[in-house]
């Protein structure tokens, strides 16, 4: 008997795990919880992608690529069980889309030597490579993210925010924190008024907030939510009819998810974009056939094409890069965490890569560095179309403004290193 | 009138709108404490899943779709059936009432004679199953729920408070609906409970279990009762706060809005809910704009439970909650 359930255990766990030789990625995801209408786009995308590196190109580079996921529910304490739990798996990197999660995890990698990739999320000044060795956050940040809504609006007043009253509507939280020192700094450049209006998670209940932007009417409305905050403020906004074309979200709040609740209500919301959208791109071709067609989609294989998906997926391709990457400086396919890390700190990815890929001009072109692991931090800004439900593009890649966010960046990451006791690399 | 105190006016008017909604949620509450002296963690749940089966079953989606299409290798979604409003809410208050009669049966009963704590924690066990149970039955998306409810600014308290005050007041028209609604639900159980045979029972019970099992009062239906009372009201709060964001998981949390209004009105009381929701509504709002700006901010969940703290400091049985005296 006992014979019998060692050799059933043994069984189970030969399941579970992986084959020694596989790649393995394991996906951090949430389909649970107040948080699962964001995170299971993003985690198909995710899972879809590598699917189709494994079915079509048989893995990265000869070597199959596993993804165990393991399910945060978007709570912090979870998301670190998720990581103790898959480490030993052989981990070569993490993604566990959740600023908090990010923060508890970047001791535990720095000590564990597992690369952390937090594209467009996550501890802004990791992208100082200097300090922060095993985090990567290209090719966008959050202070990039607020450099360039703010850009966008000098473009649209003619060079010139004098006067013009901006408010800030934000998750009160490290992520919705993340993007205020930026503001006030380009305040104090711009000469615009900025008025901080937090709202406490979930955020179902936004009226004290939005009566005060009725009062106040600022010019426009920045606004950094995630989760069920994002549908109550679009919906809040057509309420008190503020103009929605001066209402632009991070792009944490510019899914599909957020504005269709609101209804037609929601045309002209604006987001920012930091890949393309929709599926005007050839990958979905592959995607279609060797993944859908094929029924190997991940969970109910209704989410592809959506903005979190794509960007579930984007995040899928730059690992896959990196890996790529790793394994020609190495010489070997079967690539260990230390080497993917040189990896990602070796990647370029070219337009013609992005084109090649079946992605052309969906994200920037970027090369990080030893101390640059935040790349060049463009976005793009996207509008909802009601009519015909779907986000249009309204402008090309817009650059931050360095001037002021590299400073921080600086200021930030030399806290960060004194207080761990960190010698900077990269001399 | 000084601008500050017009928009202190609009500030209260809102936050008595808020506190029906939250009064909304603790209605559940009551009803089933009072009833049986559970604490039903799930209420937040039932209203999340009397919202998902609302929408599911007016947008003619298959439940378990996703299982059965896994299963059989199928592609079903949609039965290619929209149903009319009406029809729908009746059918899911029918799939709540089905739900109490299952609860009972598979958990309450096996539950009779134990301690409170022990029901509690069935509760939470019963949040969990019905979280998951909703997520298969009808999928994780956000879903818009419309009901035909109206939404956005009241056009005609805005120009009637211009023409007087000459600042027109903001007012949500899903409010205004919220209060009718609340109004209508408490008139209705208040004249259920006072003039009916079986609310009379529900009352007798929540006096004291073992007297109405004498007089031949069968627990086992008041408790089918309740939670079919109880079911229907997190219908429509689940109708009120998922046309406000959508239908989603998070939905659920209404609850927490629901705990500080319990606590200040009273765990017994249907009237302490609906007051306890209004206080709670107007103090966090008013408290948000005249102290809010002074410390950053995002004061409304906290100062929601510091209020009720307050109250309890000096009736520990909330303000209309029924107090109990326990000789050793």
């Amino acid at each position: 008997m006992k014979m019998k359930f060692a050799t059933a255990v043994a069984a189970a766990m030969s399941l579970a795990a992986p084959a020694m030789a596989d790649l393995v990625i394991p996906n951090l995801s949430y389909r649970t919880g107040p948080f699962a209408a964001g995170g299971i786009p993003y985690a198909d995308g995710f899972n879809d992608y590598f699917t189709l590196l494994n079915e079509r190109d048989g893995g990265i580079g000869g070597e199959k690529v596993q993804v165990p996921e393991c399910e945060t529910a978007y709570n912090t304490e979870k998301g670190v069980e998720c990581y103790e739990a898959t480490k030993g798996l052989g981990a070569l990197v993490y993604n566990p889309l959740s600023t908090g999660i990010t923060y508890q995890l970047i001791p535990k990698v720095s000590q564990d030597g597992i690369t952390l990739y937090t594209p467009g999320y996550g501890r802004t000044s990791a992208a100082n490579g200097a300090i922060f060795e095993w985090v990567f956050n290209y090719p966008a940040n959050y202070w990039d993210g607020a450099s360039v809504a703010v850009k966008y609006l000098l473009e649209q007043n003619g060079g010139d925010l004098k006067g013009k009253k901006i408010a800030l509507l934000y998750h009160n939280s490290a992520y919705g924190k993340e993007p205020i020192r930026t503001l006030e700094s380009l305040a104090a450049k711009h000469g615009y008024e900025l008025t901080q209006m937090p709202i406490d998670t979930p955020g179902q209940e936004q009226k004290s907030q939005w009566l005060q932007v009725r009062r106040e009417k600022p010019d426009y409305v920045i606004f950094w939510g995630w989760g069920v905050m994002n549908q109550v403020a679009i919906q809040e906004a057509v309420n008190i009819k503020f103009p929605m074309e001066n209402f632009i979200g991070v792009w944490w709040s510019g899914s599909e998810n957020d504005v269709l609740p609101a209804g037609d209500g929601a045309n002209g919301y604006k987001s920012l974009a930091m890949h393309g959208t929709g599926m005007d791109y050839p990958v979905y071709a592959d995607m279609q056939k060797y993944v859908v067609d094929a029924g190997k989609a991940s969970g109910a294989g209704d989410q592809v094409g959506s903005v979190l998906y794509s960007r579930g997926m984007y995040a899928a391709m730059v690992i896959s890069e990196a890996v790529r990457k790793a394994q020609e400086l190495a010489g070997t396919s079967a690539v260990n965490a230390a080497q993917v890390r040189d990896g990602f700190e070796a990647l370029e990815i070219t337009e013609e890569r992005m084109a090649e890929i079946g992605l052309p001009n969906f994200g920037q072109p970027f090369a990080a560095s030893c101390t640059d692991h935040g790349g060049p931090g463009a976005a793009m800004i996207q509008q909802w179309d009601a009519a015909a439900k779907e986000w249009n593009l309204v402008t090309g890649f817009i650059a931050p403004d360095d001037e002021v966010l590299d400073p921080l960046v600086a200021e930030d990451s030399a806290a960060f290193a004194a207080e761990n006791k960190i010698t900077p690399r990269c001399n | 009138m000084p601008e500050q105190l017009l928009y202190a006016m609009e500030v209260t008017l809102n936050g008595l709108m808020a506190g029906v909604m939250y009064s909304l949620v603790a209605l559940g509450f009551v009803l089933i404490f009072k009833a049986s002296g559970i604490f039903n963690y799930a209420q937040g749940v039932l209203a999340l899943f009397a919202a998902l089966t609302l929408v599911g079953l007016q947008n003619g989606q298959i439940p378990f779709a996703h299982l059965i299409n896994a299963a059989l290798g199928t592609n079903l979604h949609s039965f290619g059936w929209k149903l009319p409003v009406l029809v729908a809410i009746a059918l899911t208050a029918l799939v709540m009432v089905g739900l109490a009669i299952l609860i009972e049966k598979l958990v309450l009963k096996h539950l009779v004679n134990q301690a409170p704590i022990i029901l509690f924690m069935a509760t939470i066990g019963l949040a969990y199953f019905l979280e998951g149970l909703g997520d298969v039955m009808w999928g994780a998306d956000i879903k818009k729920l419309d009901v035909g409810l109206p939404q956005g600014i009241s056009e005609t308290v805005e120009s009637v408070t211009d023409s007087i005050f000459g600042y027109g007041f903001f007012i949500d028209n899903l409010d205004i609906v919220a209060t009718v609604v609340a109004v209508l639900l408490v008139a209705s159980l208040t004249i259920f409970s006072q003039y009916s045979k079986q609310g009379r029972a529900l009352r007798a019970v929540a006096d004291d279990h073992q007297a109405a099992l004498s007089v031949g009062i069968s627990l086992r239906f008041i408790w089918v009762l309740v939670w079919s009372i109880a079911g229907f009201v997190a219908l429509v709060a689940g109708i009120m706060w998922g046309t406000k964001s959508g239908v989603q998981f998070s939905l659920s949390l209404i609850a927490l809005k629901a705990l500080p209004v319990l606590m200040l009105g009273g765990f017994t009381s249907i009237p302490g809910a609906i007051v306890g929701g209004l206080i709670i509504g107007v103090g966090e709002k008013l408290f948000e704009f005249s102290v809010g700006p002074m410390i950053g901010g995002a004061t409304e969940n906290w100062f929601a439970y510091m209020l009720a703290l307050i109250f309890l400091v000096f009736r520990p049985q909330g303000l209309f909650g029924e107090k109990i005296i326990e000789r050793v």
